[in-house]
């Protein structure tokens, strides 16, 4: 395997992980209405994401699995709903919320380290194709981790000063 | 001279009065480039002539966003009617029926005369001292024990500059909290949100005297019929004259305005961006743009052109369920316009996407070089009378006088000027919406909520939740109006307020027009003005500044506007230049008003864009999609000279679309004849008759498919809540359900809440908690649902009794 397919691979389990993450963090905090919105919103780019890496592996040998089912949430998400429905009103999810946030930057992080590298090597090697895709993704990996962090900052006075 | 014709209304004939019939009267048609005719509207209590008048008092409409200048009649110390002012350059003596009737309200028994406060679980009247008291009480121990951050206010679009001002500053200078916004969050973020994108700042770019060059006219989500009666007078009269403008219509109902149209599109609720993406690749693509004016006062032109240009009209018609010729027609008609004027409204403000769809509209203009001439316009609109001011002041989630939360040299401008240390402003983040106070308040974070003239229990989304948070134990409501509202109901003190007529202070509407309103009657019992109340909370809770003064150093309202005007100078909304003696001779003026420009500004941005300059502009920005803010070195490289920003967005699905379980669309909206939660217009008693409990639109397709005709009671639900409603077949889109959101409770069995479990009379039972990630406001018209019979109608006479005007087959 090379370092290509390697930040290839990398980022394919990055950008599956976010997807699922985020999808987590919707359903968790669901009585907090814009971060369960938006983090629906942003997973769908990593999903996207994922496809555009899948189908871009195959060019580099690399057999990376298509995007993930969601069409039954399964009872595992039905409980997390109802468990944020019923334990909304509590303050203890403001750390809980904020806690997500910061896992959700970290990831998406993580994936935005890798998208530069991929981006580097793809002009290094003059790969086109490679750096068409990481044109393409890597600006939304940015606005992702703008997001996390502009709820972050807005949340945390509040959220930390009250409990 | 332009022509005068005085037209006293007929008082009634058979049994609906004239303007209720016909609310846009007769018309006086006039030419391109010509000055509006005047024309006298007049209403006064049954059997009383101009001559019974004792005594007229200046002000100018709170009943909606248009600023109509009227007098008011006055006789034996009680309001008996209005009339329009033929001189003031907003309505030139034009009223609308919400206007000439709904002044009654005023007068009406029910006012709240006394304050009130919870003992042993009720309400009970009491005097001043002791409701003040207690607030006061409950504000000192909150602070001790818990912080500043304890405390939220909920004002409205409906009080005064003063008064605004007044708040923002005892709220964010007195107390220290984040946590004041306003219902304007319902009504005009979007439109301030939007403005700050394109412009920097907010400030309305156009003037309604564009309408008078303008020779296209182009609505997007706005039943300007309806919800500015007068301003559509001014089209309709247009329309009438010499060489007419053309007409745009987007909206998914079949409105007076889309009757009017040349195109009339209607897309699927939740799809505006698409519509406007593909209108603006048709523009480029077409070559229908002024690059001159792109290179010389614009950034951003390179990324919207890539982003749009696979936003075909067919790929958009996909999307939109709009046939893509009509959409390149659309494109063509305002591609080839020569003076354009665009308006905006809810139908893009409480829809899915908001504040990227409304830029887009900005963008329209940016690309063809149609602003800050005469036709050539945006007015981005407002919903409530004095909404502008809860913006300029700061009142509604921003910093008074436009100021930028992020640009530490702007906070401490307001410290000098309030004489406070910096830090005591909190700037650590944008000031709290409305929509996260109440999740706040849920969280048990905020335990003192202050409610001043606006009635959440009706207009917030998803009522059951709004009314599980309000009647906690744990938080401490205070509700200032003036009725007994289904919020004031579930209160701890409620405190009785003057209102329009009663009062001084002065208002801007939608286009920047500052007018007087000055107190024409006393106050209803022990009623008092919003600016005596805050003045008395401040003097209580001994807010002081840092030299040891009193904080708010004005005491009424001359001197609270002179100390508004020292907070605005130098900013986009110059106040510097007005005074009461000036808005009493001249009536309406437009701000920026300064020394330099003594008589206004009709037109923002004539000579570029300077408001957008890194150090002086409001906003750094936001991504429309998520909502994320752009740091000031982000913006300082990409706007360094400060020229309009070209801002694209990508379409992103409806977050609640139509599904097996729930088939429909639902959209909310308003009727001409009330407003708001009909607390005014309710007690009117030609407009309660004209429009008397809520009813369920849907297309005459539509109900056929579902076996129901007109005048079935219908049940319209949603996974959070139902409405019972008589049912109208209405010229809407198929698939998509609409209800006028004015109905609550007050005046049914019930009170403050559906007398029924299984389904309630207030829009909002149904509706999601879902708000734009940019502007924060509510999306109202972008959820699912589903419409099931109740029963069938008895007979004829119990269908649908009053139309709507707009919305009449």
């Amino acid at each position: 395997m090379t370092g290509v397919t390697l930040t290839l691979r990398q980022l394919h389990d990055g950008e599956r992980t976010l997807e699922h993450d985020l999808l987590t963090a919707a359903e968790r905090h669901r009585t907090d209405h814009e971060i369960h919105h938006v983090a629906i919103d942003l997973s769908r780019w990593s999903r996207e994401h994922g496809g555009r890496l899948a189908e871009t592996g195959r060019h580099y040998d690399l057999d990376l699995r298509g995007p993930r089912d969601h069409s039954s949430p399964g009872a595992l998400a039905t409980l997390r709903q109802k468990a944020a429905e019923a334990l909304g009103r509590r303050p203890e999810t403001g750390l809980l919320l904020l806690h997500d946030l910061c896992d959700l930057h970290l990831a998406a992080t993580r994936n935005s380290l890798h998208w530069e590298m991929l981006a580097q090597a793809a002009q290094a090697l003059r790969d086109e194709r490679l750096l068409d895709l990481a044109s393409f993704c890597h600006p939304r990996t940015l606005r992702q981790l703008r997001w996390t962090n502009t709820m972050i900052k807005q949340l945390a006075p509040q959220l930390l000063t009250s409990v | 001279m332009p022509l005068v014709s005085a037209e006293p209304l007929p008082s009634g004939s058979d049994d609906r009065p004239d303007r209720i019939d016909n609310p846009w009267g007769a018309r006086t048609p006039y030419a391109p480039g010509t000055p509006w005719p005047a024309r006298t509207d007049m209403h006064l209590a049954p059997g009383l002539g101009e001559g019974d008048v004792e005594r007229w008092a200046r002000s100018a409409s709170l009943l909606h966003s248009n600023g109509d200048a009227m007098d008011i009649a006055v006789r034996e110390g009680r309001i008996v009617g209005v009339r329009g002012r033929t001189t003031d350059r907003v309505n030139r003596g034009r009223l609308g029926p919400k206007d000439l009737y709904g002044w009654q309200g005023n007068n009406s028994p029910d006012r709240l005369t006394r304050p009130l406060v919870r003992e042993n679980g009720r309400l009970a009247e009491c005097d001043w001292p002791t409701a003040m008291d207690r607030i006061v009480t409950r504000s000192k121990e909150l602070l001790d024990e818990r912080g500043p951050g304890s405390i939220g206010f909920y004002t409205t679009g409906q009080l005064f500059l003063e008064e605004y001002y007044t708040l923002a500053v005892l709220s964010r200078a007195g107390l220290g909290t984040h946590h004041l916004d306003g219902n304007t969050r319902l009504c005009t973020a979007t439109a301030g949100e939007a403005l700050k994108q394109s412009f920097g700042s907010d400030g309305q770019p156009g003037s309604y005297e564009d309408i008078d060059h303008a020779d296209v006219i182009a609505l997007f989500g706005h039943n300007m019929a309806e919800t500015q009666t007068v301003l559509w007078m001014r089209v309709l009269d247009r329309l009438e004259g010499p060489r007419p403008p053309r007409l745009v219509c987007v909206d998914p109902r079949f409105t007076q305005v889309a009757r009017r149209a040349d195109v009339h599109l209607a897309p699927r609720p939740g799809t505006n961006l698409a519509l406007l993406d593909a209108l603006l690749h048709e523009l480029i693509r077409t070559g229908r743009i002024d690059r001159e004016y792109i290179d010389r006062h614009t950034v951003g032109f390179e990324e919207l052109a890539a982003a749009v240009e696979e936003c075909t009209p067919r790929w958009a018609s996909r999307i939109c369920d709009v046939p893509a010729p009509a959409i390149q027609r659309a494109a063509e008609i305002i591609g080839g316009a020569e003076r354009l004027l665009s308006t905006v409204l809810q139908g893009v403000y409480q829809s899915h996407q908001a504040t990227a769809a409304a830029v887009q509209v900005n963008n329209l203009h940016l690309l063809r070089g149609m602003l800050g001439r005469p036709g050539c316009g945006v007015l981005q609109m407002n919903g409530q009378p004095s909404a502008e001011n809860t913006r300029e002041c700061g009142a509604d989630g921003d910093l008074p006088g436009f100021r930028n939360w992020q640009n530490d040299q702007h906070v401490a401008e307001l410290a000098d000027i309030w004489n406070v240390t910096p830090s005591t402003i909190p700037h650590y983040g944008p000031p709290t919406h409305a929509m996260q106070m109440l999740r706040y308040a849920e969280q048990g974070s905020i335990r003192m909520l202050w409610i001043t003239g606006t009635n959440p229990a009706v207009s917030l989304p998803e009522l059951s939740r709004i009314r599980s948070i309000l009647s906690q134990e744990r938080l401490f409501v205070v509700v200032q109006d003036i009725f007994l509202t289904e919020t004031a109901q579930m209160a701890d003190v409620v405190l009785p307020a003057a209102t329009w007529g009663e009062k001084t202070g002065t208002l801007t509407n939608a286009d920047r027009t500052v007018h007087l309103s000055e107190r024409a009657v006393d106050p209803p019992g022990q009623a008092r003005s919003d600016l005596d109340i805050f003045l008395d909370y401040a003097a209580r809770m001994d807010f002081r500044d840092k030299d040891g003064a009193p904080l708010i150093k004005w005491h009424d309202p001359p001197s609270a506007f002179a100390a508004w005007q020292r907070c605005s100078a130098g900013r986009p909304c110059d106040y510097t230049g007005l005074s009461y003696d000036r808005l009493r001779e001249r009536g309406g003026i437009q701000w920026p008003c300064t020394e330099q420009a003594p008589d206004g500004t009709a037109r923002l941005y004539a000579d570029g864009f300077d408001f957008a300059h890194p150090d002086t502009c409001e906003s750094f920005g936001k991504d429309l999609v998520t909502g994320a803010s752009t740091e000031a070195v982000e913006y300082r490289s990409l706007n360094p000279d400060g020229k309009a920003l070209i801002k694209a967005a990508e379409y992103v699905p409806p977050h609640e679309d139509a599904s097996e379980d729930y088939p429909l669309q639902l959209i909310t909206g308003r009727t001409v004849y009330h407003f708001h939660t009909r607390t005014k217009t309710g007690r009117a008693p030609e407009l309660n008759a004209a429009a008397p409990d809520v009813w369920a639109e849907i297309s005459p397709a539509e109900a056929a498919a579902q076996g129901l005709s007109d005048g079935d009671l219908v049940r319209v639900s949603t996974p959070r809540g139902a409405v019972r409603a008589r049912l109208r077949t209405t010229a809407l889109r198929d698939g998509v359900v609409f209800l006028p959101f004015h109905y609550g409770y007050w005046d049914t069995p019930g009170g403050w809440r559906p007398g029924d479990e299984s389904a309630g009379r207030a829009a909002n039972e149904t509706t999601i908690s879902d708000w734009d990630p940019a502007s924060k406001q509510p999306l109202f018209k972008t959820c699912a649902a589903r419409v099931s019979l109740v029963a069938r109608r008895e007979n004829r006479a119990e269908g649908a009794a009053n139309d709507t005007a707009g919305s009449s087959t």
